[in-house]
Formats: C-alpha cells, sequence, structure tokens
C-alpha cells in the first residue's frame, strides 16, 4: 500500500493541491527533464481514452520516463478473465508507477491497495477523475492569478458531471461562489448542496442561461447529453437553452476564461472559439503540466 | 391471560433475548443472523408497542450466545436493538448494539457498477450518518441509504 496513489480529489489537503499547481507551473516553463530516467511507467487503459491517455503519455516522454501498458482491455489478459487485483499486483512488480484507466467505479481505490507501487486514477468510470481537477484548477489559478474568492459559473449536466463535482470539491478549499445553470432533471445532487450548506459555500442555482454570467470569473462549461433524459420531448426543450454563442460574452467580466472538459458536441458555438475568453484548448493542453506535476508528486521526485 | 402464564410461554432459562427491533426488519435480522437455518428454539413476537419505536419486534433464542461481529451485522438496521444474556431464567448481562464508524464485509454497495459488485473484494463503508443509517462506500464513493442496505 501506498498513500502517494492519486484516486480521488479528496486524496489531496489544500496544500498540496497548491504544491502540486506551483510544480505545473515549474513543468510549463521547463516541460523536458530527466526525472523520469530509469523509470517505467505503466499505463493500464481497461477502455480507451485518447485523450487522456496521450496526455499522459506526453507528460510521462517530457520527463525521460519509458511507457509499457495497453490502450483498451480487449488486447489484454483482462478478456480472458484475469481479475483486476491480479493485473495490477503482477503490473506492480514491473514499474515504477501505475496510470489506469477503467470503467468500473471504485477500481482505482482497489488498485491502489492492491499495488506496491502508487496509482494515479486516470477516470473510475463515473467516479472520479482527479488528474482532471487538476488540470481545471491549474488553468483557473493560471488565468486568474489565484483560486479564491472566484464566482465559479457551472453550466449543463451538474447531476452526472464527474467533472464539476470533483471541481466544486476541491475548489470548496477557496471560499468560493458558484452558480448552477441547468435543467431540472439534471441540477446538481442534493448530496453536494448539503455539503455546500455544512461549510458555508455560497451556492445560486438557475436554469435559465442569460446574462446572469456577466458576474462570472469562470464559466465552466458541459456537455447535456440526450440520454440522460427520460422525455426525449424534455431534451429538445433544454437543447439550444444551454449553447453559449459569443453575442452572450458582450458584456461579460474582462478576466472571464470560458473553460469546457472536451470534447464539447454544440455546446459551444464555434464562433465563441476565437473569443480571447475562450481557453478550452490552452486548458488541455494545460493537462499535460499538471500531470507531469501529479506524477513528480506521486514518486517523491 | 396473567402475567405467569405470559411469562411461561416466553421465558427462556439460557439464550439471548433481542428486544428493540423495527417491526419492519423482523424478518431481516432473523436472516442476517442466520435464525432462520438454526437448530435452537427460536420464538418472536412483532409488532408489540414500544415508546422508542412505535411498533417493535422481539426475538428469543434458546442456548445461542452471540458474539460481537455477529451482532455487530444487525446495528445497520436496528440499531436501538438491546440484548439480555439470560441464565437460569435471570438476566445475566445485557449488551447495546452500536453502530460502527466503519463498516466491513457487512453490508453491500448499492452501485452495481462498484468493484466490490464485479469483484471479490471486502466491501467497506464510512458511516456518514447513524440515523437513518447512510453508508459511503469506500471504493466508489456512492451512498447506501437504509431502504437499500443488503447485508453479505
Ligand atoms: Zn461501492
Amino acid at each position: 500500500m501506498d498513500n502517494k496513489s492519486l484516486v480521488s480529489i479528496d486524496d489531496y489537503t489544500k496544500e498540496e493541491i497548491l504544491e502540486v499547481l506551483a510544480r505545473a507551473a515549474e513543468f510549463e516553463k521547463n516541460p523536458n527533464c530527466n526525472l523520469l530516467e530509469g523509470k517505467v511507467i505503466a499505463s493500464l487503459f481497461f477502455e480507451p481514452s485518447t485523450r487522456t491517455r496521450l496526455s499522459f503519455e506526453t507528460a510521462i516522454s517530457r520527463m525521460g520516463g519509458r511507457i509499457v501498458g495497453f490502450t483498451d482491455s480487449s488486447s489484454s489478459s483482462v478478456t480472458k478473465g484475469e481479475t483486476l487485483k491480479d493485473t495490477t499486483k503482477m503490473v506492480s512488480n514491473y514499474c515504477d508507477l501505475i496510470v489506469m484507466r477503467h470503467p468500473i467505479e471504485g477500481s482505482a481505490r482497489y488498485a491502489s491497495e492492491v499495488s506496491d507501487v502508487p496509482v494515479i486514477n486516470a477516470g473510475d468510470g463515473a467516479n472520479q477523475h482527479p488528474t482532471q481537477t487538476m488540470l481545471d484548477l491549474y488553468s483557473i489559478m493560471k488565468t486568474q492569478g489565484t483560486l479564491e474568492n472566484l464566482n465559479i459559473f457551472m453550466v449543463g449536466d451538474l447531476k452526472y458531471g464527474r467533472t464539476v463535482h470533483s471541481l466544486l470539491m476541491a475548489l470548496s478549499h477557496f471560499n468560493p461562489t458558484f452558480h448552477f445553470i441547468a435543467p431540472p432533471e439534471l441540477e446538481i445532487p442534493r448530496g453536494y448542496k448539503i455539503f455546500m450548506d455544512k461549510n458555508d459555500i455560497k451556492y445560486f442555482e438557475h436554469t435559465e442561461f442569460d446574462d446572469i454570467i456577466n458576474d462570472a470569473d469562470i464559466l465552466y462549461m458541459t456537455r447535456v447529453q440526450k440520454e440522460r433524459f427520460v422525455d426525449p420531448l424534455e431534451y429538445e426543450k433544454v437543447k439550444n437553452v444551454y449553447i453559449l454563442k459569443n453575442n452572450m460574452l458582450a458584456n461579460t467580466k474582462d478576466n472571464l476564461k470560458i473553460l469546457h472538459p472536451l470534447p464539447r458536441v454544440n455546446e459551444i458555438a464555434v464562433d465563441v472559439d476565437t473569443n480571447p475568453k475562450a481557453y478550452y484548448f490552452q486548458q488541455a493542453l494545460n493537462g499535460v503540466y499538471a500531470r507531469q506535476a501529479i506524477i513528480a508528486k506521486a514518486l517523491n521526485l | 391471560m396473567n402475567a405467569k402464564k405470559e411469562l411461561q410461554v416466553s421465558a427462556i432459562q439460557n439464550g439471548t433475548v433481542i428486544d428493540h427491533i423495527p417491526a419492519e426488519y423482523l424478518f431481516q435480522v432473523i436472516t442476517i443472523l442466520g435464525l432462520d437455518k438454526c437448530g435452537n428454539s427460536v420464538t418472536f413476537g412483532n409488532n408489540l408497542e414500544s415508546k422508542l419505536l412505535g411498533r417493535k419486534a422481539i426475538i428469543k433464542i434458546s442456548e445461542k450466545f452471540f458474539k460481537d461481529e455477529e451482532i455487530n451485522k444487525i446495528s445497520l438496521i436496528a440499531p436501538h436493538a438491546k440484548l439480555n444474556i439470560i441464565r437460569d431464567y435471570k438476566v445475566a448481562e445485557k449488551k447495546i448494539v452500536e453502530t460502527p464508524k466503519k463498516v466491513v464485509g457487512i453490508a453491500r454497495c448499492m452501485n452495481p457498477k462498484c468493484i466490490t459488485n464485479v469483484e471479490a473484494v471486502t466491501t467497506r463503508f464510512h458511516v456518514i450518518n447513524t440515523s437513518p443509517i447512510t453508508l459511503k462506500c469506500h471504493y466508489c464513493e456512492k451512498i447506501t441509504d437504509l431502504k437499500n442496505i443488503r447485508i453479505v
């Protein structure tokens, strides 16, 4: 067992979050180094996620590490019925660190308990994706100069969106004011409202996506997926309401930045892309630096 | 019916009396403790009046003394249960069931996509509320509430 694993964003204290973000800034200045020289990192993707995998592999390559692993479990012994426990134990004999993506929830926590080396969770089902949260935080820190006292607007699927939930938990250390904009079917789950009430975190809920965003420092967009609606007519009603268009940004704050975990489908109109407030592509690049910092911390480098 | 006769029907010489079981969970408690399969003489009463619970159930098991971990299993659904250990028709010892802070290997996670329901993993929960009992899975972090608790 190893407490250097990163399974949930809650595994990091406020101090550790800030430490990793400061380290990410160093990696951004000097991305290429030999910190991982002689180290072997296992990249176990039990389900495909090209974006996350490439981001991790870029981070590892820039640090001089070597990568072993598989990109989806159909090409591994898992299809022969090997358990996650056995795969993890075997691989943890070979390498210094495991990066794992798995469709089953709780798989990363379990792997971190049976592994002899640290495990970094690259997404376990609908549960956690802490490295995404760290790159979101890094993007916010970089564009706002701070994480403290910000007006954070979250838009779209707030019920199932795990990136939204993890970001909410992580930002709760920094005295945020949240505005949640979602259709009633996809509103933020009650558990998170209880958490915010208990911790004196200010939040407001809206169903209309309109000029209230003029107060926003960060506008965090997510996809509203058709399959989340029991009634397809309900989806037809909301599908165009939660699309961000360039003209909606006319009176927003100068420091506003628009984030999106990507891939985007149609929730951000293409005409927003050229607006200097659009930040989602740089956000993805920030993921490499954030992951470099997370890997360095996991290995105590 | 006089008091003496009532006592004769229900008294046991040696064994355990479990009192203050919520009426709706009587049969679950019987199942959890394996009383439906045990050879001892078991008597129970249900829908008895209770100031604490409204309606309660009592179970009396002859010649049976439970280990703490066996009894802990019922704490999830009968947190107010009280045990009287009977020896020679007298209450020799009283025990109360306490809800543990952590629940290990007792309950199942209600999330079908949880690793504990896919692979042979001992379930672990953090008790985030005791009344009503609310469990947070150590692995998938989903909440299992009283309505959905299933015992291993
Ligand atoms: Zn679970």
